[in-house]
């Protein structure tokens, strides 16, 4: 073949589809939007029903991911993600959902070695960065603060 | 790097198909080709209790029914070549284990029912075997766990990748004369690796277009034969993205437009514009079961004499991906021909 790889790059970037970049951020605005106003509603409505506003907050991220875990268990969750992509998977429903579809698949290999081992295949790498992100925030926020 | 040398295996006493089967699952049982195939599984579990054993059943009943149709029971068959996209090839193994056969395992992704058929034949032509069996598989369900994401897992697709078919093939080769005026494969050429550096695993049309073409073109030219000396040139699953990239390489290279007598197992499975299914199928039960449904029984009723089957296979791991490897292509070659 006397094509160079750099020529055939070029040559497939020509070709090959790209996704709808405008449309998807639309769409990931609109799903994404409409996922945190319906918790923030939840967070409003609890208020008012009399529960404190930290323990409203934490009420409301539960029923996201509860919800999440149900709507991924019923197939449905990457339907609306198909279209949502960052909409859904920024908010902590796209957490939820890394956490319980690679849970579920993995039932067949056994509980412990299977679903619990495969639960973290995805999320675990978001903990372990989010987690080291936080203790370098707090060291330069604790020196900052001296 | 141009083929240089002849690698194209003529078959003195050319093998013949005594029958194939191809069954597919519920998504392609809505395709264009829905009413070709012999059966169309709506049940994507098979009725087993994982993906895995869905794929090695669903493979083992197109085995059991191209032999029904060849009316060859197992104990006088003498060999199956199958293989899958499973690691270390289990649905073939699983599937294999029922007919107390001797088994070859082979893996060329989604190349090998052209590997498979390739292997048959070169046995058959050398009087080792009387009847062997050519047979692929590919879950969606099985193929998505291994190289992508798990399946509900919410996320995006882009444009340039494929859907894996739900589907397998197999065919029942005889010795040469073993049915007169049936379908019979001349020629086959083994392909080599082809890498021009994509790296991405949602592009494998890209990945694979290029050795498509190096061995499309080493076959016309050592043949001595033209596109339209073929009423068929059948590639496995380049899709849209991989064919578009096989024409405007062969035209660039060698002159040749393929166009006029090419399709793409991949394109012709799914209705892109309905199915949802970006560049088009894929997986070695895509060129299988298309091959062993629709191509061969238009074959054996005339309508098709000469086809040059390639199937392409991105021979890339989850492992090779993740380490930045470039996607190893191949593409084998298997001619068949209707015997006059």
């Amino acid at each position: 073949m006397s094509i160079s790889k750099e020529d055939y790059a070029r040559m497939t970037r020509r070709v090959s589809p790209r996704s709808p970049l405008w449309l998807d951020c639309l769409k990931a605005f609109l799903v994404g939007g409409a996922i945190c106003c319906f918790a923030q509603a939840l967070v409003e409505g609890l208020f008012r029903l009399g529960v404190s506003r930290d323990n409203a907050k934490t009420l409301a991220m539960m029923t996201l991911i509860v919800l999440t875990a149900l709507l991924t268990a019923l197939g449905w969750f990457d339907r609306i993600a198909k279209h949502g992509g960052a909409g859904t998977a920024v908010p902590i429903t796209g957490f939820a959902n890394a956490m319980v579809s690679p849970t579920l698949e993995s039932k067949a290999e056994g509980f412990i070695l299977g679903a619990a081992a495969q639960m973290f295949s995805i999320a675990g790498p978001v903990i372990v960065y989010g987690c080291s992100a936080a203790a370098v925030y707090g060291l330069i926020y604790y020196f900052l603060r001296k | 790097m141009t083929e240089k040398k002849n690698r194209i295996i003529r078959l003195t006493r050319p093998p013949v198909v005594l029958a194939s089967a191809g069954l597919v699952g519920k998504k392609e049982g809505e395709g264009p080709l829905g009413d070709c195939f012999d059966e169309i599984v709506p049940d994507a579990t098979f009725g087993k209790e994982s993906w895995e054993q869905a794929e090695s059943e669903m493979l083992r009943r197109t085995i059991e029914l191209s032999l029904t149709k060849a009316q060859r029971l197992p104990a006088t068959t003498d060999v199956i070549f199958a293989g899958d996209l499973q690691n270390q090839c289990t649905a073939s193994s699983f599937a294999a284990q029922t007919f107390s056969l001797p088994f070859c395992g082979l893996f060329g992704a989604c190349s090998t029912m052209a590997l498979a058929l390739c292997m048959a034949a070169i046995g058959l032509d050398s009087g080792a075997f009387a009847t062997a069996v050519a047979a692929t598989s590919s879950h969606f369900c099985t193929a998505e766990r291994q190289f992508r994401h798990p399946l509900e897992y919410g996320g995006q697709r882009t444009p340039s990748a494929q859907w894996t078919v739900t589907g397998a093939g197999a065919a029942v080769l005889g010795r040469a004369n073993a049915q007169p005026g049936g379908v019979q494969i001349t020629a086959v050429q083994l392909g080599t690796i082809c890498d021009l550096g994509v790296t991405d695993p949602a592009n494998m049309g890209a990945a694979m277009a290029p050795a498509a073409k190096e061995t499309i073109a080493a076959f016309l030219r050592f043949s001595r034969t033209a596109p339209d000396d073929y009423d068929l040139i059948l590639t496995g699953d380049l899709g849209a993205v991989g064919s578009e990239l096989l024409y405007a390489l062969l035209k660039k290279e060698d002159g040749i437009d393929l166009s006029p007598v090419h399709n793409d197992c991949g394109l012709m499975i799914f209705d892109r514009a309905l199915q949802d299914v970006h560049a088009g199928g894929s997986g070695c039960g895509c060129s299988a079961s298309v091959l062993c449904a629709h191509i061969l029984p238009r074959m054996q009723r005339g309508e098709l004499r000469r086809v040059l089957f390639v199937a392409t296979g991105a021979l890339l791991s989850a492992t090779s991906t993740l380490q930045k490897q470039s996607i190893p292509g191949i593409a084998h070659a298997v001619l068949f021909s209707l015997d006059n």
